[in-house]
């Protein structure tokens, strides 16, 4: 593949006329394959990375990787960026991931380095990233022995790793490495962790490039059964109330999956909603987009879908702030689920029809299908007149006020005032990540990065470090509470150092807004710590850190203050104080379902008692 | 073992509701994994992760040259919890394929168990458990003046009930292998 192309490294040495382009220079290259294609585990680790096309890794150095990052040391054609806590280098991993389609990769050391990197990986994990983390370890005759820095690193990723090794032989090595990116980008992605003891990053192996990387045992389907997409074109042909329920896995599958999800939608006329994960594979200018489904979804989505009679869900995976209760879950409704995951059909809602595949390549089967076969339009003018009519409820209105900025109203004018740009969003975890996905409308795929299956606070800040890196024109924004952005601020350090002129925008509320929320929603306002005070001063934090700062708290400076974010050349940490107590609707309480939505103003007897135990 | 229709492949175009969905069944699977560092672990924690029953398992390489093993696994569960248990299984990196053993009319399994009973020279239940133990064909691996220990094998039922008969005549000690299994016929 990639191979090929790149000039030789290391210890081995290439024809002077450069890289190969014919017959003769293969077979030479053979030759120097079994001769002179030998180098350490070091640099093994580095020529695969180049052989997989890797421009940019985020990373961490310590005892255990000290060979890695001396082979690095005569690679600058690899881009390393020195994040300042491991976290941080596996969030940012997924951010570049999740805005390219490309696999993120990280490198950190054994022990504490490691299990800093849980968190990403587990992150990672749930929402479907590929990403391929590094870890040192210590010698393999100290394995064991509780020895400096140790922990069990393959042990602890285990269970939230798609897939992980430990490499005991040198000559593995490249084995393994060209594996872990093709396990990690294939099938459903995930992180891949590649465990490497130090000595055998100092020993010396022979070098094998990635093509013919196959694997013995994994061999994930990405077509889909034929027999499966008839079935459901019937189910479709027939609906008179259908809905598009998309998600993350149109975006893993690529553009294309967008491209042709649009054209699906334009020949069906069918209404569509996504998930968290999925926002942006259909336009949010679309005329059929019903916006976003689930906890705080639109009105009109979630009431699309519990009253729907064929519901066609594309790389969605029936998460439980999708479904609401189960058993109150759309119950009228004929099921389609195209999944690349065997495990995730039946999971928690029995299908009619599972589709085992490649979203896009379902998408396209289902789109030629649907094209060849002639047959009446479906009638769903009373359906889209029912949906009008949730849609006229409003579900995102809210109380503007003069005196005061509204969550909500700063997440309309960052829109309005960035919509024109190459924009990218990422979000920390709260209720400002909410307002963000109601209220910043995405017209393209790969735009929004944030954590959905983990609900990780300090996601936003990192992952924005890896968009910008990925793509350094653009603008990148965090759009972050003042609680998640204390989770991974030192990263504003990494921006700094790296020219990454992301912008943070701090919706501050004093409060951890969405636990203040649910304290007074199923804890009769008992605001159990969950008030931050002694915030820091941002605008102050911003200058020591070598970044801008700013800070606005009048509805009538907003735009100058964005614009002033925007125009800035260089990291920007942005303290919108906005009202304090603004809770996040419209909300399915948790143990409700789909059409108990409330759409303003807390009661207090919303929950139930069963409903109280879930999160 | 309970007989239930069987779960429709994930590929198959129709999910048939067999309305037995609540129903516990019990089931055999075996899984033909790659025998690399850490397979069982996988298997094991994939179990303890998701919440489902073992209630045996076995392993052993089978396969040096291919450095595979099976798995045999004996769990319970809701019919769809075993489909997921099947898919969970299959998503492992390093597992090649699941059989369902219980629901495959070619599947067999065998089970192997070493039994200590006492029974004193020239009692009634010392000789009761010697006939016992020739009506279910078990070797007798050891004897003293006071006790035997038997090798036993066959399905987990013929196991269990040979146990059971023992009990009353001086059951010491129980050691079982779990369920092995295989499929009859030619190609798995
Ligand atoms: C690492 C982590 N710890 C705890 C939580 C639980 N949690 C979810 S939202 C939230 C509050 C977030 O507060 P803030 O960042 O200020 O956002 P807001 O809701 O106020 O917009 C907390 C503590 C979490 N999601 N992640
Ligand atoms: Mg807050």
């Amino acid at each position: 593949m990639q191979g090929a192309q790149w000039a030789p490294l290391f210890l081995f040495k290439l024809p002077a006329n450069g890289p190969n382009t014919g017959m003769v220079e293969m077979d030479r290259q053979d030759m120097i394959g079994e001769t002179e294609l030998t180098m350490t585990g070091a640099e093994i680790v580095v020529r695969a990375l180049r052989d997989q096309g890797v421009e940019t890794l985020f990373g961490y150095p310590g005892g255990a990787v000290l060979p890695i990052y001396d082979a690095l040391f005569s690679t600058p054609e690899l881009q390393h960026i020195l994040v300042r806590h491991e976290q941080g280098a596996g969030h940012a991993a997924e951010g570049y991931a999740r805005s390219t389609g490309k696999p993120g990769v990280c490198l950190v050391t054994s022990g504490p380095g490691a299990t800093n990197m849980v968190t990403p990986i587990a992150d990672a994990m749930m929402d479907s990233i590929p990403m391929v983390v590094l870890t040192g370890q210590v010698p393999s005759h100290l394995i064991g022995t509780d020895a400096f820095q140790e922990c069990d690193t393959v042990g602890i990723t285990r269970c939230c790793a798609k897939h992980n090794y430990l490499v005991r032989d040198v000559n593995d090595l490249a084995r393994v490495m060209h594996e872990a990116f093709l396990i990690a980008t294939t099938g459903r992605p995930g992180p891949v962790v590649i465990d490497i003891p130090k000595d055998i990053q100092f020993a010396t192996g022979t070098y094998t490039g990635p093509t013919g990387a196959k694997h013995k045992t994994y061999h994930p389907a990405s077509e889909p059964h034929e027999a499966s997409i008839e079935a459901a074109l019937e189910l479709m042909r027939q609906a008179r109330r259908p809905v598009f329920y998309t998600g993350g896995g149109i975006i893993n599958s690529g553009t294309e999956a967008s491209v042709a999800l649009r054209q699906l939608v334009a020949e069906t006329n069918f209404p569509i909603t996504s998930t968290l994960m999925g926002l942006g594979a259909y336009p949010a200018s679309g005329k059929n987009w019903l916006g976003m489904v689930g906890m705080h979804g639109a009105y009109e989505a979630n009431h699309a879908m519990h009253d729907c009679d064929v519901m066609i869900c594309l790389g969605a995976r029936f998460d439980d702030r999708v479904t609401g209760r189960l058993d109150a879950f759309s119950p009228n409704s004929k099921k389609i689920h195209v999944d690349i995951d065997p495990s995730s059909i039946n999971k928690t809602v029995r299908v009619d029809v599972p589709v085992i595949a490649d979203a896009g390549k379902a998408i396209n089967a289902l789109l030629q299908g649907w094209q060849q076969q002639q047959h009446p339009r479906n009638d769903l003018s009373e359906w889209w007149s029912q949906i009008n009519g949730w849609r006229d409820r409003k579900g995102f209105a809210y109380d503007k006020l003069e005196d005061q900025i509204k969550p909500q109203y700063a997440i309309e004018r960052l829109y309005e005032l960035t919509k024109a740009k190459d924009t990218y969003i990422t979000t920390e975890v709260g209720q400002h990540q909410m307002w963000a996905a109601q209220h910043f409308h995405f017209e393209e795929p790969h735009r929004w990065m944030t954590s959905g299956g983990l609900g990780t606070m300090g996601y936003g800040l990192p992952a924005a470090l890896g968009v910008q890196a990925a793509h350094p024109d653009a603008l990148v924004i965090d759009i972050a509470g003042e609680a998640s952005i204390q989770m991974c601020m030192q990263e504003m350090s990494t921006a700094v150092q790296f020219n990454l002129p992301i912008k943070i925008f701090i919706l501050n509320n004093e409060w951890m807004g969405m636990v203040r929320q649910w304290q007074q929603l199923l804890h009769g306002e008992r605001y159990s710590h969950s008030y931050s005070d002694s915030l820091p001063d941002f605008v102050a934090l911003a200058k020591a850190y070598g970044g801008h700062g700013i800070q606005c708290r009048d509805p009538k400076d907003l735009d100058a203050a964005i614009q002033e974010m925007i125009d800035y050349d260089g990291p920007v940490l942005f303290d919108c104080l906005v009202t304090k107590d603004e809770n996040c609707f419209p909300m399915i309480p948790s143990g409700a379902a789909h059409n108990e939505m409330i759409l303003g103003k807390i009661t207090g007897d919303e929950i139930d008692e069963a409903g109280k135990v879930l999160v | 073992m309970s007989n239930t229709t069987s779960t429709p492949s994930p590929q198959s175009a129709y999910f048939i509701d067999d309305h037995s969905a609540d129903m516990i069944v019990r089931r055999t699977l075996a899984a033909i994994v790659d025998n690399e560092p850490g397979v069982l672990a996988r298997v094991v924690g994939l179990f303890s992760a998701r919440g489902y029953n073992i209630e045996s398992l076995t392993v052993a390489e089978v396969d040096r040259k291919a450095h595979q093993s099976r798995i045999t696994i004996v769990t319970t569960g809701t019919v769809q919890i075993i489909a997921q248990i099947k898919a969970q299984l299959e998503r492992l990196v390093p597992v090649a394929r699941v059989i369902d053993i219980t629901t495959s009319p070619a599947g067999l399994e065998r089970e192997l168990a070493l039994i200590k009973v006492k029974a004193e020279t020239g009692s009634d239940e010392r000789v009761e458990a010697m006939r016992l133990s020739e009506i279910f064909r078990a070797r007798v691996l050891d004897v003293t003046l006071e006790s035997f220990i038997f090798e036993v094998t066959g399905g987990s039922s013929k196991i269990d009930q040979f146990i059971e008969l023992m009990e009353p005549l001086g059951l010491v000690q129980v050691s079982r292998t779990g369920v092995l299994s295989i499929q009859r016929g030619l190609p798995e």
